[in-house]
Formats: C-alpha cells, structure tokens, sequence
C-alpha cells in the first residue's frame, strides 16, 4: 500500500512540475516574442521563473497529499479488518461464507476423497501451479477469498444444490471458470487460484481471519 | 493541423490554433499579463487574490470533507467525529475548512474596508462593489449552513434562532418558517437540505466572483489616490509585478492560518458545538459566529421582534446603495480631511459592534450595540451624504505617476 501511495505522490509531483514548465515555457515564448517585435531586450529571466515555479508546483503537489491519503479507508474501516469464526458447527463435507473486508471468504471441511483429490493433481498441468499442501494450514479446512480471479463474481459451489465445475470445487457463473477442490484454477478465462486469506487457527474450532 | 488562411498570432502553432477557435490565449495575457496595475497600489490591492485562493481551499477542502460526511440528524455529529479521529488527515481537513472560513471572512472585509476607504465603489465601479455585496450575502448564507452540520449544541440552535428570524415576517413568517425547515422544528428534513445548499452554494459564489472580476478590468483597478490611470506610465503589468505581491501575501496568509490549524485550531470555534445536538436543552449563551457578530448586536439592539429583524437585513441592504450615498466626486479618503476620520470611527464602530454582539445582550453591552447601532447607520444615512456637500477635498496630483514625484507616495 505504501509503495503505491508513494508512486502516486511521485507522478502527482510529475504532472504539477510538467505543468509548470509547460506553462512557463509557453508564457515566456509570448512574452519574448512580443518584446521581439517591439525590439526590446530578451528576457533573461527564464531560469529565475522556472526555477521558481517548480518551486510552488512542489509546494502544491504536497499539499495535496493529505486530499489523497483522505480517500483511502479510515482508521476504523481498517479496525474491522478482522473476523473470528466459530467452526464447530460446520459438518464433514459442509461449508460456510463469511464475511471479511466487505468480501466472502469460503470456509470448507472437506471430506477425505476431496483431500485425496486435492493432492494427488500433477503439478504441472495447473495453471497456477502450487501443491494443496501449501494452501491448507489442516488439510481439512480450506479457506478461501470467495472472489473468481477473473473479474470478481462469487463463484458457485458452497450449497449442496450448487453445480460445483468438472473438478468437484467451485464454478464461476460469470464466464465459465472451474476450480478444483483446493480452490485453484483448472479451466476458463481467470487467470489464478482462488486467493487464501491470512488466517490462524486460536483454537481447535476458532479461526481468525486476517 | 492549421489552415494556412489562420492568423498567426504566436509562434507556437498550438497557441495559434487554440487561439483561433477560442481567444482563450490572448484573453488570459490581457487579463493577467499585459492588464495594468496602477504602480502606487499597496498590498490592500491583494486581498481579492487572497481571497479566490481561499474560496478554492474551502472548495476543495469542502468535497473531501463531504466524502466523509453524513447528512442525518442521527450520524452527523459522529460522522463529523470520525473525520477528525479515524480518516487520515481528517482533522487537517476539517481544521482547514472551518478556519478557512474564518480567515475568508477575515480578508473580505479587509477587502471591503480597502474598497471604502479608498471609495473604489464610486462611479464607475458601482456594478462592482454590488456584485462583492451579492457575494458578501451568499458568503453570509454558505458559513451559516454549513454550521449547522457537524450537528453540535451550536448547530442546532443557532440554526432554529436564526429561521426564527423569518417567523417574524407578518402574515406569512410562520409558513414560511416552517417551508424553509421542511418540519416543525430543525430537523432531518432541514439537515439533508442545509447540506444539499451549502454544497451548492460555492459554486455559485465562485460564479458571482468571476464577474466581479471581469467588472474590475473594464475600468481597471483603483489606487490609493483615487485618481484615473492617464498614461502609461502610471503602471505596472499585472505579469510579473502585481503575481509576485500577490503570491508574496499568498504565502504570508498560509503561515498564519498555518500557525493557526497547527496551534489552536478551535481559537475561533465554539466549544459547545462538540456537545450533540439537543433539542430540549438550549445551551446558557447562544453566540454568533464571531464574523457575523456585528449583524447580531444590531438584531439584539432592538426590543421589537420584526424591528430588528428588518434593522440588521437593512444594516447590509443599506451596502448596495452607498455609491448613490456618497456625493463626494472625490474617491479616495487620503484626499478627504474630515471623512476620513468618520470612516476611521465607522471601522472601529463595526469591529465594537462585533464584540458586543458576542456578549450577553444586557447592561452596558445593549448601551452599547444601540449607540453602535446609530452610528452605523447615521454613518451611511446622513454623514455620508452631507460631507461630500461641504467638506473642501484636498489637492489630487494630477497623476499617478506626480504621487511619487510630491515626494509623498500614498
Ligand atoms: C464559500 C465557501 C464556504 C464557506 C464559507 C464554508 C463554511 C463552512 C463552515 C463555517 C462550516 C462549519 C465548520 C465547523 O464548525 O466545523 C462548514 C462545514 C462544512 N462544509 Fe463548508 N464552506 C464553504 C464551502 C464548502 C464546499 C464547497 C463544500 C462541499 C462541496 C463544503 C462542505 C462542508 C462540509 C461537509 C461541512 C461539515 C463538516 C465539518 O463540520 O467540518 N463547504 N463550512
Ligand atoms: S468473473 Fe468468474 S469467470 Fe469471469
């Protein structure tokens, strides 16, 4: 987050400093080319104005930062940044959707031929290459950021009723994009695994999410 | 991309082409570069710079502001605390739009105060100085709605004294009290369009200023002698001389209202307006905002509901007829050796004013907002008038450029 915050204070200044040069240049070309006409001295005082409106430029480049660092979330939004669910009801083979940041996060117990499924995929014919090992912190419980990686939709395949894809995990409504039972892309346009959120077990049946 | 039929103006064939289909060009270097400043202006001329600047900073200050803002009487005021506590640099947001506003007040009638005393409202500068009142009321108008919205005690109240105001109106006040609250009393209704008006109403005021300039460079500027630019010699381009003193006030003006939202930002705030609204508990004292504090005393100055109602509407009516008040065809109160002290005298009669508006209305403060009161408007109605017939104006230079020459500058 900060990087880009400082990328984008970086350009602002760009855009304010080019503005400024632009403009100066552009002034004094009117104002030289006037006094060519009337035969008057050349003004020498280009460096001085340049030199003195990048200044400002950069005084009002910063002073826009606090603007731009306003819009991005508050203290509070950023507070609720985390979620503690109870798993203890969730049965064998069952899953549940949880809120956290305003998205839905998938929480799966999944049953032993999904794990077996899960693990037992050749590497290397998956998109997005990674083992199931290295997405699960107790094989049994899968979570998951419940956002295809193609452009957003919530794909299928928490209820029962839901058609879950040609590999038994999720299927994306939107475009036609299949996950397997550890969330990772196998077919259709998105281009990565569902995403795993940052989560720690507290207790046997507490997680906490992020 | 140019015709070769197109004039060629400038050099640059960009220019040439923009300036072609739309004079913008050459507009702005006769507006803002080659315009001509009279040379004897001093750094009272650079208030109404200041003052556009600030209009901008209140603007903007104002939408990101609003970003954050709730307009409901049951988030308002905690939608106002959590701008100041949780979103980053809410509180210098906040800090510079309630200053802001402050200092807007502060410089415009600095400005003001410059136009009168130099008597920049005289012919031909009337449209001028009408307009600045226009946008005086509309300030007036913007500052008092948005009060009402960080929904403190003062808030409130203030909000349900001042549309009481109009219930004074025979016949119609109570109606159209309750039209302009859209309730019996403040509330929701009037919240959501307090804050829908004071959004608008900037923008508006921006408008209103942009003509007010265009007004000023018909004619060109006043000066501190009041006489006609005859020459060329009696100016300076506003490119660079005039930018550079007003960029120079413009940085002055940010180290103070600097030192001011860094040091004591709530110097010039109420503290009971970080108290919620109540609607069944009225705080003791009831203050106006500090900058309207001298329309207020008028308003308590007179024991009759509609009387002082119509008194301190006609204390800023009375604004927009001075030209025609004045019958001195001298401008500026340099070269007018008894008005200049009754000007002087009206200046400290207003700042008085002032104060005692923002006293309790009892004892010797209503003494004193009556006598002020008086003054006021005797100021206008009959001194103004009557000295212009008999006082003897001192001798005018014949130039600007003879100001520097009498060995005098003014
Ligand atoms: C002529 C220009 C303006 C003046 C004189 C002005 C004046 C004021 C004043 C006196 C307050 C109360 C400050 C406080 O006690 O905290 C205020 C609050 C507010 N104003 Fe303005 N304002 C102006 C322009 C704007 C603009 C353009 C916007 C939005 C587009 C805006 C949005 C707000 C908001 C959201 C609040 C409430 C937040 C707060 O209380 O700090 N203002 N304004
Ligand atoms: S958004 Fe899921 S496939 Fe396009």
């Amino acid at each position: 987050m900060t990087i880009s915050y400082f990328i984008l204070f970086l350009s602002v200044i760009g855009i304010f400093l080019f503005c400024y040069f632009i403009a100066t240049r552009v002034w004094i070309k009117v104002d030289e080319e006037k006094k060519d006409s009337n035969n008057q001295p050349k003004n020498r005082r280009d460096f001085l104005y340049i030199s003195s409106m990048s200044i400002g430029g950069l005084g009002v480049a910063s002073f826009m930062w606090p603007f731009v660092k306003s819009m991005s979330p508050a203290e509070d939004t950023l507070a609720l940044g985390s979620t503690e669910v109870d798993l203890s009801e969730i049965g064998i083979g069952q899953s549940i959707t949880v809120k956290w940041r305003g998205k839905p996060v998938f929480i799966k117990r999944r049953t032993e031929e999904e794990i077996f499924a899960a693990q037992n995929v050749d590497l290397s014919s998956l998109r997005d290459p990674i083992s199931d090992e290295d997405r699960v912190q107790n094989p049994e419980w899968l979570v998951l950021e419940g956002v295809c990686t193609h452009l957003g939709c919530v794909p299928l395949g928490q209820k029962m009723s839901d058609t879950k894809g040609e590999f038994e995990g999720w299927f994306c409504p939107c475009h036609g994009s299949h996950y397997d039972t550890s969330g990772r892309i196998r077919k259709g346009p998105a281009p990565e695994n569902l995403a795993v959120p940052p989560y720690r077990f507290l207790s046997d049946t507490i997680i906490k999410i992020g | 991309m140019q015709n070769s039929s197109e004039p060629k103006k400038y050099k640059n064939s960009f220019l040439n082409w923009i300036e072609y289909r739309l004079p913008i060009v050459s507009y702005i270097e006769k507006e803002y570069g080659d315009y001509p400043m009279p040379k004897n202006c001093n750094y009272f001329w650079s208030f109404g710079a200041l003052a556009s600047i600030i209009l901008v900073i209140l603007i903007v200050s104002g939408i990101f502001l609003a970003m954050n803002y709730t307009p409901h009487t049951d988030m308002a005021f905690n939608s106002v605390e959590r701008i100041m506590r949780d979103v980053s640099y809410g509180w210098l947001l906040r800090y510079l739009h309630s200053n802001g506003a402050a200092f807007f007040f502060i410089v415009v009638y600095i400005h003001m105060l410059r136009s009168m005393y130099y008597g920049s409202y005289k012919y031909p500068r009337e449209l001028n100085w009408i307009l600045g009142v226009f946008i005086f009321l509309l300030m007036m108008a913007t500052s008092f709605l948005g009060y009402v919205l960080p929904w403190g005690q003062m808030s409130y109240w203030g909000a349900t004294v001042i549309t009481n105001l109009f219930s004074a109106i025979p016949l119609i006040g109570e109606g159209l009290k309750t039209w302009i609250l859209g309730d019996y009393t403040v509330g929701n209704a009037t919240l959501n369009r307090f804050f829908a008006l004071h959004y608008v109403l900037p923008f508006v005021i921006l408008g209103v200023v942009g003509l007010h300039v265009a007004a000023v460079h018909v004619h060109g500027s006043n000066n501190p002698a009041g006489i006609d630019i005859k020459s060329k010699d009696d100016t300076v381009k506003f490119f660079p001389y005039m930018l550079v003193k007003d960029t120079f006030m413009v940085c002055v003006f940010g180290v103070v209202i600097s030192a001011i939202i860094f040091f004591g930002p709530n110097l010039m705030a109420e503290v009971d307006n970080y108290i919620p609204a109540d609607p069944l508990v009225t705080p003791s004292h009831i203050v106006a905002n500090w900058y309207l504090a001298p329309f207020y005393a008028i308003l308590r100055a007179i024991p009759d509901k509609l009387g002082g109602v119509i008194l301190m509407f006609g204390a800023i009516a009375i604004l927009f007829i001075l030209p025609w008040l004045d019958s001195s065809k001298t401008r500026s109160c340099n070269y007018r050796p008894i008005y200049k002290w009754f000007m002087m005298l009206f200046f400290v009669n207003f700042f008085v004013l002032g104060y005692v508006g923002m006293m309790p209305a009892e004892g010797i403060y209503l003494l004193i907002a009556r006598i002020g009161l008086v003054y006021y408007f005797a100021f206008f109605l009959i001194i103004t008038p009557l000295i212009g017939k008999y006082e003897k104006p001192g001798h005018l230079p014949a130039s600007i450029r003879d100001v520097y020459i009498d060995g005098k500058n003014y």
